[in-house]
């Protein structure tokens, strides 16, 4: 059962709390584009064992979704962010790097 | 009734002043409060207590706790019974009734036992190897009689009338045990200021120093200390003590089981069991060690028990298991059983000890007290009469085919060093590393299970961690609970007790001891009791093949029992090690999983049972439904009434006469689980056009419009009314059980896709109920109501909002049934209030409710879709005809791109079609499909006798089905047989909708 | 190295064994080192590659082969699952799949000479809702015309066949019925694991356990080999066949896959005497079970919601799934738990599993088979061999080809159920 801190509302709350909503980032690909560009869009995902960018929902809580990144190897947790930009904050980043170099995720 | 075994004196936790009486296979006995019922079965000389699981061995109890592998019971009867339930941790209590389990007609008669006469015809596996042919003897010869063999104690039979709760709980430090370690850790803690939880799975604190109290912790008698520890940890606000409460489970991110066994004692208890859901900043888990058996030749007759069990019911219970023992240990600790029991006044036949040369103050103390110490000597078989313990023979290792020594003895007491108890660490992620010098599994600090932020969750004290000594033990409980501590940036005042113990050498252990005499094949040395797995067992494993650890396990089932390996598995890796030519490195270990011991399914159902599993939603008119006979159908999770039955009538009854009643004067009907989401602000036009199929900025205020919703992937996921309230504020309607999803899946899109559009979204399904008036009279009905809305001027797809009864009402003109109907929306208190006055108006006019299933018919009479019933996640607007609704305009919406891919533009896809039957009375069914040349080509959707038209109607998705109205097809049914039916348009009744305009 | 045939395990052999104590019984498998070369290399020794290797050898006559295998063979999800199988299946191409499968488990001990105790005790999902009803009819109807025996059983039938489910009208999701395939049931599940090796073995084929692959070799777009902890193997041909790891193997073949890796929850009873004879199925309030031959109540529980490789078990779940069987079997509620577990799933788009040439020439993809892949072993295995062997996907495989995604050709079985598989 993770424990999970909203951005949006600062609570830390049960697993049970939250919705997950998969992996985040992803670019919509609408009318358009290509059959192979639209099945990715839709269906590819990159799945890691690791450091995986993922979408949270509030569900049970202010409703609100965010972003998460987390290790699906070990379920620690690099930090959470709001769901209205398009890349992680640095911070973030700086501790999946540092996380690397201490060889405790891929 | 008197207990032969019992010691004059002695045993710290029984209560010599009181008696209990009990029955054991009906046959009543003493023992007195606080014994177990291992301690008072051992008290009445009472050896034999079970079968084993395959051979059916006579078996005795062999530990004094959660480790037990034999001595398991039926508890109770009927509601109450119980079975596997460990005598070890069943406290003792008035009339309590158990019977043993696993033998037919008795223990001491078991026919049971023929098997183990052909026992070398199956070793480990040998179900693998045979039973092969003829094919179905499997399933009705051998396997009916293995399942029957099979299994331990009786099912139950009746349902349980208990009652079980759950409780959350969140603390600092979480210290699972409470023995000498968990105190320790536990007053450091709570002196550092943590919430400090404190579990301990007996009734008691202090573990083993209750059982040797040969140690003095800060210059006192270590039974005083603990007094003074217990009552101060009692008196600190901040900790909470649970006794009977056994930590389960450590999961991830440090949450944490503990189950509570409050009322197990046969008393009427309030709560049965609890199961305590803790999050916890830190776990220290102080669970002790578990004694290892020794595997010798029929190691397992009754009277073979483990030495520290021996002392703990000679200390605790006052009870000697035998009268003559014999101990044979490979470690130090095994003379203070010795020492125990000579002190209890019982004959310590010989000491065993499978060292050259035993040295230290335990082995000079019994040396000193005149015991008999036989170095370099094991137990090289034992020999039972009358399914008892009556001699053993020795075995020197140097000199293995000598004949031994021949010892009457009627227990033995053996140890072969401690296996810490570290599942707690283990069970989210922590390693264990094996210590060669003392000889056991320890917690891996390089590797500890890891929380949220990379934190090590679970920190291991005492001799969980591999401490053996008291010194030692307390040492490091104080020095890891303040490194816990410190990661919590708390600082403990408490100072580390000062400890004076005994000195104790190393354990060399013993994995299989040599038969005397000539080495022969086929001995009976048991690794794991309950599942009868023996050395020869695992070397048979590792010689065909199954070379890993796991393989072995399953192959063998070593471990696989209901202690799960607790007693077994080092023994067994040993083997398997040895047998490979492998150190126990590399031979590596099997995962622990939770729950530490077993948890009753009970408790983790807990309350939510009965009545309060998944509690229903209830409409304001859920209790007038009821009370009008509502035969309820589940919808998502709400109840809806299906029909409303009069009397004892048959369901098409009802339903007929409430689909007639809406075609020929005016129904009403419970629609308030219909989603109602409200989509709000200068964006909610765009928004709503991006969310369905059809355009809706254009929808003028005040209209309604149907509108379809399709999922990214191109197929239909929901349907509802569209009502644009203002220029910025529309109301959604959704399917019942679609609301919050389709709520859900306009935040998705609002706040991870177009966060900049200017709209919120509110799920309002609760805050109104809605009610539908449908019906030719439905004009009449409402002319006669008190309200400033002039009904008859709202036009089709029209908005009034008004008073209605003095309800505040949105009134919609809409229909589902095709009739003239008008839909209701009024805050939820209002709801009850306006539906009985409608009712009323409605039985005035001949009408009156209408259920799930009547509205089912009118809309299929109509033609109209239902989501779920004639879509299916695989079916598109344009399946089922609905291409109208389907914008060619808009540039994108949810699911357009998905449509122009190839599978979803295929012309014979299927269509949604009607089918008529030739037989009007023949009503298909249900899910029937139609076929040509052997293949299906398509299902009934839906399917009911008409009563409007007197005849059967179905929907069906048939491929290619719109180009082939008038075809006859063969629809084939359950019984081998087809029913002919024609392809129709599905719109049945009044094509033109003429009744819905009037 | 090839191997020579192994002496035939029966009641006799049993006997003669048992007057030398079992000394003289032979591995197995081998233990052999990779050869440099193989025409075929499978990656991942669970049921499904070594069903693979099995029927590539024996239906296609290719025999030179290497499974490897990163851990001990049977160890992933093979060694995990809840053993269920049937075939009651409502889309065509699923319902062909899985009753392939199901038809050549009918004879795998015999075909296998291991016994995998394949019981056919039968698998009854329950309807609890008219909706569920009117699926499972139609799911009815659509095996029957698949030639799949199923029966529809109204409560009283579901009385009958399981006394101990509560059928009573007024509990929160009543029973009204239940589709009933009798011809479904129960393996022992590392058996089929390690009958197939064996068998295969015994056909030549190399099963090299702890044998990890760490890269896939290509040259212009077509595999060449591996590289392993135990050195590079050449390949023409490479099959992944490694359940909830496959995006790891691909990843390294350079190509991305429609899949999630999720952790799937299991959890076992203590034994009982019988009491559960048949396999119960109870998708509306998300549980089931069955008995082993052991006498434990089998309990498959739901996935997490998120990826992960974390191999164990969360406790919402079981919580979840044990509160409804509790509520179904109410006479459960006095046994215990005895131990619960995690397995590593992956799931497609459409829940439905993926057989498929890929990007790379020569390399072949076996996955996708979500939280219901062992019911499909020996099928599985049947039909990617023939895909390996011909290059191009046989009959009962091409649905499950990759390009269903781009197509739209979704092959979605949840349209019957709650729970997919």
């Amino acid at each position: 059962m993770l424990l999970i801190d909203c951005p949006c509302c600062g609570v830390s709350g049960e697993e049970t709390e939250f919705a997950a909503g998969g992996e985040a980032h992803i670019v919509r690909a609408g009318p358009g584009s290509s059959d192979a560009d639209f099945a990715s869009y839709l269906f590819d995902r990159k799945n890691p064992r690791g450091v995986h960018f993922e979408r949270w929902r509030h569900a049970f809580g202010c409703g609100k979704w965010f972003h998460m990144v987390r290790s699906t190897q070990t379920l620690e947790v690099f930090g959470v962010y709001k769901a209205d930009v398009t890349s992680p904050p640095q911070d973030i980043l700086d501790r999946v790097e540092a996380a690397r170099a201490e060889g405790r995720v891929k | 009734m008197t207990q032969p075994n019992r010691l004059d004196d002695g045993g710290v936790l029984i209560d010599r002043s009181h008696k209990i009486k009990f029955f054991f296979d009906g046959k009543p006995y003493n023992g007195h409060p606080g014994d177990t019922l291992a301690s008072a079965l051992l008290a009445n000389g009472v050896k034999l207590v079970n079968r084993s699981y395959k051979y059916h061995r006579p078996r005795g109890i062999v530990s004094s706790g959660p480790e037990e592998p034999n001595a398991l019971v039926n508890l109770g009867s009927d509601a109450t019974h119980e079975p596997n339930i460990r005598m070890t941790q069943i406290e003792l209590h008035d009339g309590l009734d158990a019977t043993s389990q696993n033998r037919f007609p008795n223990l001491d008669a078991d026919i049971g036992v023929l098997n183990a006469a052909a026992s070398r015809l199956y070793p480990a596996g040998f179900y693998y190897k045979t039973f092969i042919h003829p094919r179905h003897a499997w399933k009705y010869l051998f396997e009916p009689v293995i399942r029957r063999i099979a299994g331990l104690g009786k099912a139950p039979t009746h349902p349980d009338n208990s009652q079980y709760e759950h409780t959350y709980a969140f603390c600092d430090v979480l210290i699972a045990g409470g023995g000498v370690a968990g105190l320790v850790a536990a007053k450091a803690a709570s002196e550092a200021g943590a919430r400090v939880i404190l579990a301990e799975q007996t009734e008691r604190l202090g573990g083993r120093l209750l059982v040797d109290d040969d140690a003095e912790i800060d210059g006192k008698p270590a039974r005083v200390w603990l007094e003074e520890t217990i009552a101060a940890l009692e008196a600190m606000d901040n900790v909470t003590i649970r006794l009977r409460t056994c930590c389960s489970a450590a999961y991830d991110h440090n949450y944490c089981l503990l189950y509570e066994r409050s009322g197990d004692r046969g008393e009427a208890a309030q709560v049965r069991h609890r199961l305590w859901r803790v999050r916890t900043a830190r776990v220290i888990a102080a669970t002790g060690m578990i004694e290892r058996p020794i595997a010798f030749h029929y190691n397992d007759v009754p009277g073979v028990m483990l030495a520290s069990a021996v002392r703990d019911y000679v200390k605790l219970w006052g009870v000697s298991p035998g009268e003559k023992t014999v101990v044979y240990t490979t470690n130090d600790d095994g003379y203070r059983t010795a020492l125990a029991l000579h002190e209890a006044g019982r004959t310590v036949r010989a000491i065993l000890d499978s060292r050259k040369d035993p040295s230290g103050p335990l082995v000079e103390k019994a040396r000193a007290a005149g015991l008999e110490i036989r170095p370099n000597t094991g137990i090289g078989k034992a020999k039972a009469k009358r399914n008892k313990l009556e001699q053993i023979e020795t075995v020197n290792f140097d000199k293995p085919e000598a004949p031994g020594k021949t010892m009457y003895c009627d227990c033995v007491a053996m140890s072969n060093g401690w296996s810490p108890v570290i599942h707690l660490y283990s069970h989210s992620g922590g390693k264990a590393l094996w210590d060669e010098d003392a000889v056991m599994y320890r917690p891996d600090p390089a590797n500890p299970p890891r929380g949220k932020d990379a934190e090590a969750m679970v920190f291991v004290a005492g001799s969980a961690n591999g401490e053996l000594t008291t010194d030692a033990v307390v040492a490091q409980a104080a020095e890891i609970a303040s490194e816990a501590l410190s990661q919590l940036g708390m600082k403990t005042s408490a100072v580390a007790p000062s400890v004076t113990a005994v000195t104790e050498t190393t354990t060399v252990p013993v994995w299989c001891t040599p038969s005397p005499g000539k080495a022969g094949l086929g001995g009976k040395h048991f690794l794991d009791y309950q599942n009868d797995v023996t050395v020869a067992d695992v070397a048979l494993a590792a010689r065909e093949g199954y070379e890993s650890v796991e393989h072995a396990k399953r192959y063998t089932t070593l471990g696989m029992a209901t202690d799960q390996g607790k007693l077994s598995n080092i023994n067994g890796h040993a083997i398997l090690g040895k047998t490979l030519g492998k150190t126990m490195a590399e031979v590596g270990t099997t995962t622990f999983r939770p729950p530490f011991t077993p948890i009753s399914f009970g408790s983790i159902a807990g309350r939510e049972t009965g009545n309060l599993f998944k509690p229903v939603r209830q409409t304001a008119m859920h209790d007038w439904h009821a009370a009008h006979g509502a035969d309820w159908e589940p919808v998502g999770d709400w109840r809806r009434p299906y029909r409303y039955q009069r009397g004892d009538e048959d369901r098409d009854t009802s339903i007929h006469r409430e689909c007639l009643r809406v075609r020929n004067s005016v129904g009403i009907l419970d629609a308030s689980t219909l989603g109602k989401i409200i989509v709000k602000g200068p964006d909610a036009p765009k928004f709503l056009d991006m969310m369905y199929t059809n355009m809706m900025s254009s929808l003028k205020p005040g209209k309604c419009r149907y509108g379809l919703m399709n999922n990214e992937n191109g197929f239909l996921m929901d349907d509802g009314v569209v009502v644009r309230l203002d220029e910025e504020t529309f109301l959604c309607h959704t399917t019942s059980g679609g609301a919050d999803r389709i709520h859900a899946w306009f935040e998705e899109w609002l706040q991870t896709e177009w966060f900049d559009f200017k709209v919120y979204v509110a799920n309002v399904t609760e805050q109104y109920s809605q009610i539908a008036v449908a019906g030719p009279k439905g004009l009449e009905l409402l002319g006669s109501l008190d309200s400033d809305i002039d009904f008859a001027a709202v036009p089709f797809m029209g908005m009034a909002e008004g008073t209605v009864e003095g309800c505040p009402v949105r009134a919609f003109r809409i229909s589902f049934t095709g009739e003239l109907s008008y839909e209701f929306a009024v805050p939820v208190s209002f709801g009850l209030a306006l539906w009985e006055k409608l009712h009323a108006k409605a039985e005035a006019l001949g009408g009156g409710v209408y259920g799930t299933e009547a509205q089912h018919i009118l809309r299929a009479e109509k033609g109209f879709v239902v989501i779920g019933d004639e879509t299916d996640g695989t079916v598109t607007a344009h399946d089922v005809g609905m291409s109208w609704a389907v914008s060619k305009k808009k540039e994108d919406f949810i699911g357009k791109r998905a449509m122009e891919r190839s599978d979803l533009t295929r012309p014979d896809r299927k269509q949604l079609v009607g089918l008529l039957t030739e037989d009007p009375n023949e009503v298909l069914p249900d899910g029937a499909h139609g076929v040509e040349n052997g293949k299906a080509i398509g299902h009934v959707t839906s399917t009911y006798f008409s009563p409007t038209l007197k005849r059967s109607i179905a929907m069906a998705l048939i491929n290619g089905g719109r180009a082939r109205f008038g075809e006859v097809i063969q629809i084939s049914t359950a019984k081998k047989k087809t029913i002919r039916a024609v392809i129709c348009d599905p719109v049945f009744y009044d094509k033109k909708g003429e009744r819905q305009d009037v | 190295m090839a191997a020579k045939r192994k002496p035939r395990y029966s009641i006799f052999s049993l006997a003669r064994n048992s007057m030398s104590h079992h000394q003289g019984w032979e591995k197995a498998w081998r233990s052999p080192d990779p050869k440099p070369e193989y025409d075929v290399v499978i990656v991942g020794a669970g049921g499904h590659g070594l069903a693979t290797a099995y029927y590539l050898a024996k239906n296609h006559g290719i025999t030179n082969i290497a499974v490897v295998e990163k851990g001990w063979l049977g160890g992933g999800n093979t060694g995990r699952n809840t053993t269920i199988i049937r075939s009651n299946y409502l889309q065509d191409s699923s319902a062909a799949l899985f009753e392939l499968s199901r038809s050549l488990f009918e004879t795998l001990s015999q075909e296998l000479n291991y016994n995998i105790m394949f019981s056919p005790r039968g698998v009854l999902m329950l309807a609890q809702t008219e909706h569920e009803k009117r699926a499972w009819q139609r799911t009815h109807h659509a095996t029957r015309l698949n030639n799949i025996y199923t029966e529809w059983a109204d409560t009283k039938r579901v009385k009958e066949i399981c006394p101990i489910i509560n059928t009573d009208p007024g509990a929160r999701f009543p029973v009204l019925g239940g589709l009933w395939q009798p011809r479904g049931g129960t393996a022992r599940h590392d058996a089929v694991a390690w009958g197939y090796a064996r068998a295969a073995d015994d056909l030549g084929v190399d099963v090299i356990q702890n044998c990890e692959v760490l890269g896939i070799d290509r040259e212009g777009g077509k595999v060449t080999g591996v590289q392993t902890t135990r050195g590079a193997i050449k390949c023409g041909k490479l099959g992944i066949v490694v359940a909830g790891n496959t995006t790891r193997l691909t990843d390294m073949a350079g190509f991305r896959m429609p899949l999630e890796s999720v952790p799937l929850q299991a959890l076992v009873s203590e034994p009982i005497k019988p009491c559960l004879d048949i396999v119960v199925m109870a998708n509306t309030v998300h549980g089931y079970m069955s008995q082993s031959d052991k006498g434990e109540l089998v309990i498959g529980g739901g996935t997490d919601g998120y990826n992960a490789y974390t191999q164990r078990g969360s406790f919402q779940h079981v919580e979840e799934t044990v509160t409804a069987l509790v509520e179904t079997f109410p006479i459960i509620s006095r046994l215990r738990m005895l131990r619960q577990w995690g397995g590593i799933v992956d799931i497609t788009g459409d829940r439905s599993p993926i057989i498929s040439k890929t990007p790379v020439d020569g390399v072949f993809v076996n996955c996708g088979w979500g939280t219901g892949g062992f019911k499909a072993t020996c099928g599985s295995g049947h039909c990617f061999a023939a895909t390996i062997a011909k290059g191009e996907p046989d009959a009962v495989a091409a649905p499950f080809s990759l390009d269903r995604f781009s197509e739209g050709r979704m092959i979605d079985e949840s349209v019957a159920a709650a729970v997919a598989h």
